[in-house]
């Protein structure tokens, strides 16, 4: 599962869907995002954002820990890092989840709901597709700073 | 990997974590926060200068134990030592209104 060609511009790695495979998962897409070119800053947001994904989909799509696997694709390119995250849990709609008030008040504000706001703020791209045949899949993509 | 080491003082208490904050380790924390609040105990330092990563996971923490905290004037959650990147998410989540953010350790304690 680690031998992958340090060559290759596109790697796979499948986890276990459990929250003790963050680790591990946060330092896959870490060391792709420093291999595509990306600033720290970048690549932060794409180890955060891959977290947050991850988390709702043990959390959401397969409804708690151990019922199932994440397939974890890194494509880097000259210009951006592409991460597909593959999972084979319930499928859902985007469009229904709310954003969150990040201007209320402490008592106001809800606890919870910040992982798709972040994965939004943080990626330059985020799309989501759901078949019954391939499962659950969520591209996203962290493009270089380009110097203008 | 995630450690939490805590101190107690006479007006409050430092809660000081190292390491990353995600959803496996965010119990861990919280945890830590639970102890001191069933304590009775509602005065609270969190020192982030150790804190490599923080996910929503952890950012989920802070707010409950601001709002335990802060419930009946009894006390506040504030921090010490943020570093950059975790300020930035912060401010992208809009925390930032929420805490008392102080340099180090010191400076926090006696705020209290």
């Amino acid at each position: 599962m680690n031998n992958i060609p340090s060559s290759s511009r596109t790697q796979t790695l499948t986890f276990p869907a459990q929250f003790e495979s963050l680790l591990r998962i946060g330092e896959f897409v870490t060391r792709a995002a420093r291999s595509a070119g990306l600033d720290s800053t970048a690549v932060y947001a794409v180890e955060m954002a891959v977290d947050e994904a991850c988390t709702n989909i043990i959390e959401h799509a397969y409804g708690g820990e151990g019922r199932g696997e994440i397939e974890c694709t890194c494509q880097m390119n000259s210009h951006a890092l592409k991460v597909t995250l593959r999972d084979f849990g319930s499928s859902f709609d985007p469009s229904s989840v709310p954003e969150p008030n990040i201007t209320a008040s402490l008592e106001e504000r809800e606890a919870g709901g910040l992982g798709l706001f972040l994965m939004r703020k943080l990626m330059d791209e985020v799309s989501f597709e759901f078949t019954p045949d391939s499962g659950n899949v969520l591209t996203m993509v962290k493009r270089k700073e380009t110097i203008s | 990997m995630l450690e939490v080491v805590t101190n107690q003082f006479k007006r409050c208490d430092l809660v000081k974590a190292s390491g990353r904050v995600d959803s496996h380790t965010a119990p861990q924390l919280a945890d830590t926060f639970e102890a001191i609040n069933e304590a009775g105990r509602f005065k609270i330092v969190f020192d982030m200068s150790g804190v490599e990563y923080i996910s929503s996971a952890g950012l989920r923490v802070m707010i409950n134990v601001q709002k335990t905290c802060k419930r009946w004037n009894r006390g506040e959650l504030v921090l010490a030592g943020v570093p950059e990147h975790i300020h930035g998410t912060l401010d992208l989540t809009g925390f930032v209104p929420l805490f008392k953010i102080f340099d180090d350790d010191a400076e926090a304690v006696g705020s209290f």
